[in-house]
């Protein structure tokens, strides 16, 4: 080993933190932990160039460095700027900080179509949990919010661009992850959006972690969309010998009873993937037979997901089936877009909101 | 009549060719910095002569050149901002089709004392026609031995490329710009790196407007004692401003920043007065990012002083009571003009133009756009005025790249200024879509400072 490096102190929020030279100042905190560690919405440890985009992870630099104890003049964004010895930094001990956070989260949810009721990331969405944590009650915007169509990249997954924050994560990840670059962005400004290129199928085999590293529901695992809701499923380590030499093979298998629902990556503690998985583990091992379970995966306490109890795992006789006549449960699922009971041919997505009985009533000839 | 150094001759028949610019002594200082000179001399020069960026930001050239990272085996390269795209601003177009010459001598010069054996041009994609006319001087200049290899017998060598851009204002920051010139989208990186370590194909460049390149020509002809004799203060030399709005003769102009603006808008030999005989309400003195100006606080700083035309005099008072120098982009607007709508325009123009990845800017200038529409259309409510500050400070500082604080400058200075122009359209809507506000006050002496 070479000789020992010179390690740089960083206070933050008044903690001090030695950490190596190049050091960002978010990974400094998430060094530290706990309520310092700014939310970070695009960055993403394990994609290269990410980061500096949401603008959630803005810090004030109160004190530059040892050497030049200036002040840096604008709030920084943590992910992208390096520590200096001597630095400090506030975080959740500056107001300016946390009404900037206030802002870009409000900005972030302005044209967020909030159909958290029938998306499949509720529950385990960045999103939401920084809206919990850092937005307000209630919106100031009035105007009809931007849509897109939703399109299907691909066989296995879906792209609902009108929930997709632009954190650019899962381009860093088809560029860098996948052979053939074909996953972009298209247009500029506030109709932006993903592309891939005349919706290609994304045919890849690793192109599935884009769904993983999506902080919101904008891409989403189409053989595991509207089957359940995630803490309704348990969620249990696994693993497989793959014979995709790039995989681990180590993932987290979503069940109930004897069901596999969904195959994610695992997880860290600030929700970046452990390591990426490929698309055959994925998309095509539904069968409990194809894995070797390891054991319940650990969940933060707060999340929703470990709101379930689980005394076994044998799966409940579902009570669907008698409830709906035999009527196919599908049927429910579909209320995503049309209504059943009340007039089907209105398009429930394109209302804004949640639908009130006005939005049905026959127009007056 | 004050003293030009760019458009000294850019009127003389045929100065587009090579023959009558080298006729009219072109080329000399290029000779003076590679055959007497030497980079170190000519940087010294630069630096000396107190020369600005001209392309909106006033940073000083000299320092910005001596940045520049010069690792072993590394190329570096010069690149020159022509992509022009700040509403009101049309200067660089002027001094490229009439005298492209001068530029090509000044990116020479600079890229010499740089040692950039490689400089491009981006040039902003709707100036269709400018293109041939840089590129037949380019030819015209390798003809004559002053581009290529081993120039005029020195040993330097150099080519400039031209590059068209495809219309986007947001490949005018310098970022950008380099993205876009490496054939990728046209997104501003995050900084740091600054390009000056890493910029095009991660190689140390340089970034400078169009105007600061052909600055350097003049500054090494008459030696920088000579430019800094033009100008007050920090502010040395000519600056080109483009002039336009209400007035009586709209166009480019080379001002010494010596004279006051009032001189600069009502002198026969600038601008010429407001048109129409009509009074003058407000000007944005400097391209539509930076703040607007009533009258009153345009001709008068606050403290009651003469308001000059230069860095220091357009930005007396700051924010509160001051503006910028900005691109030299001059808007004058007379009593006739709405506020509200010019302020719209902006933020449409703004919005349109957002590159989407920072999420201050990308959501923030669409919102203000639709507040504003709102009550420029009488249907804006009173909170809709405190709504549109609290948006405007929540993008500016947050952003990625400066077009996020572009486009909250210039609604922050309407709201600050000229607020119950805003309220008077809230609370009068159907008048308001007959009717401007016209002048008002805004043209009212100011309250003198009491005693300090
Ligand atoms: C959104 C935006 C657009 C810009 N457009 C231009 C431009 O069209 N021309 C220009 O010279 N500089 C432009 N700039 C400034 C450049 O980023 C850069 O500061 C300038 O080219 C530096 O040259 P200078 O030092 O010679 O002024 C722009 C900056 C921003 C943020
Ligand atoms: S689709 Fe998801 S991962 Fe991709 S940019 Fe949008 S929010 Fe980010
Ligand atoms: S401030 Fe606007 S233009 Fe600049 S990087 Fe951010 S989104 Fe793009
Ligand atoms: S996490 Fe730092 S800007 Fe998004």
């Amino acid at each position: 080993m070479a000789e020992e490096k010179k390690l740089f102190k960083v206070k933050i929020d008044n903690i001090t933190v030695e950490v190596e030279p190049g050091t960002t100042i978010l990974n400094a905190a998430r060094g530290i932990g706990g309520d310092v560690v700014p939310p970070a919405m695009c960055y993403y440890s394990k994609l290269q160039g990410s980061g500096g985009k949401c603008r959630t992870c803005l810090v004030k630099v109160t004190k530059g460095s040892e050497a030049d104890p200036r002040p840096m003049p604008k709030l920084v964004a943590s992910c992208r700027t390096t520590v200096m010895d001597g630095m400090e930094v506030a975080n959740i001990t500056s107001p300016e900080v946390l009404d900037a956070r206030k802002g870009i989260v409000e900005f972030l949810l302005i044209n967020h179509p909030l159909d958290c009721p029938v998306c499949d990331q509720a529950g385990e969405c960045d999103l939401q949990d920084l809206s919990y944590e850092h937005g307000a009650e209630t919106t100031r915007y009035e105007f009809k919010r931007r849509t897109f169509d939703k399109v299907d990249l691909g066989e296995h997954i879906q792209l609902h661009m009108t929930r997709c924050i632009l954190c650019y994560r899962c381009v860093f990840t088809a560029d860098q992850l996948t052979e053939k670059r074909e996953h972009g962005i298209l247009d500029r400004g506030d109709h932006s959006q993903i592309s891939t290129y005349i919706q290609q199928n994304l045919d890849n085999d690793f192109i599935g972690n884009v769904i993983d590293v999506c902080p919101v529901g904008a891409l989403t695992d189409k053989t595991a969309r509207f089957k359940n809701r995630v803490w309704f499923l348990k969620p249990v380590d696994a693993h497989r010998n793959c014979d995709n030499p790039k995989c681990c093979g180590k993932t987290v298998l979503w069940m109930r009873g004897n069901e596999i629902f969904r195959v994610t990556a695992r997880k860290d503690q600030f929700g970046e993937v452990e390591n990426w998985i490929c698309d055959t583990c994925r998309f095509d091992k539904k069968d409990v037979k194809d894995w070797v379970v390891e054991g319940p995966r650990n969940i933060d306490r707060h999340s929703v997901i470990s709101q379930g109890h689980y005394v076994n795992t044998v799966q409940p006789k579902d009570p669907l089936v008698e409830v709906l006549d035999g009527r196919q449960p599908q049927l429910l699922f579909d209320i995503h877009t049309t209504s059943q009971v009340n007039r089907p041919d209105i398009d429930l997505s394109k209302i804004d909101g949640p639908a009130h009985s006005d939005d049905f009533n026959k127009p007056k000839s | 009549m004050g003293r030009k150094l760019l458009l000294e001759n850019a009127h003389i028949e045929g100065i587009r060719y090579y023959d009558t610019y080298r006729k009219q002594g072109g080329y000399a200082a290029a000779e003076k910095a590679l055959k007497s000179m030497g980079p170190e001399a000519v940087l010294e020069e630069v630096k000396k002569s107190g020369l600005r960026g001209r392309g909106g930001a006033g940073f000083p050239t000299g320092m910005k050149w001596s940045f520049i990272a010069k690792p072993e085996g590394v190329p570096r390269y010069l690149v020159c901002n022509a992509d022009e795209s700040e509403p009101g601003t049309f200067k660089d177009r002027y001094l490229m089709e009439f005298i492209p010459h001068l530029l090509i001598e000044g990116l020479l010069i600079s890229s010499f004392t740089l040692g950039a054996n490689a400089c491009y041009i981006y040039i902003r994609g709707e100036y269709a026609w400018i293109p041939d006319i840089l590129e037949q001087a380019i030819a015209e200049a390798k003809n004559n031995g002053w581009l290529g290899k081993n120039i005029q017998g020195t040993g330097f060598d150099l080519e400039i490329y031209v590059q068209r851009g495809a219309g986007a204002y947001i490949c005018g920051e310098e970022t950008a710009l380099i993205e876009s010139l490496e054939g990728k989208r046209g997104n501003p990186r995050i900084k740091p790196p600054f390009p000056a370590v890493k910029g095009l194909w991660q190689c140390p460049t340089v970034v400078n407007n169009v105007e600061t390149l052909a600055a350097v020509v003049p500054i090494i002809n008459y030696g920088a004692d000579e430019y800094i004799k033009l100008g007050t203060g920090k502010s040395t030399g000519t600056k080109l401003i483009s002039a336009c709005g209400n007035i009586n003769k709209p166009g480019v102009y080379e001002i010494e920043m010596n004279i006051s603006v009032e001189e600069f808008i009502f002198s026969e030999e600038y601008c010429g007065g407001i048109k129409n005989g009509k009074r003058l309400k407000a000007c944005i003195p400097g391209g539509s990012s930076v703040p607007v100006l009533p009258a009153n606080l345009l001709l008068k700083t606050a403290k009651g002083d003469t308001r000059m035309m230069t860095y220091e005099g357009l930005a007396e008072g700051g924010f509160a009571t001051g503006s910028m120098l900005g691109s030299g982009g001059f808007i004058v607007m007379d009593e006739d003009q709405c506020i509200v709508r010019n302020t719209l325009t902006f933020a449409r123009f703004y919005h349109h133009e957002s590159c989407g990845q920072c999420s201050p800017c990308r959501e923030g200038t669409g919102w203000m756009e639709k507040v504003l529409k709102n009550i420029e259309y009488g249907k804006g409510k009173m909170s809709d005025i405190d709504l549109l500050w609290d948006i405007q400070r929540k993008i500016e500082g947050n952003t990625i790249c400066p077009l996020g604080d572009a486009a909250a400058w210039p609604v922050a200075a309407a709201i600050r200024h000229f607020r119950d122009e805003f309220e008077w359209h809230v609370k009068n809507p159907e008048e308001a879509q007959r009717r401007n506000f016209g002048l008002a006050h805004y043209a009212d002496p100011l309250p003198v400072p009491a005693a300090v």
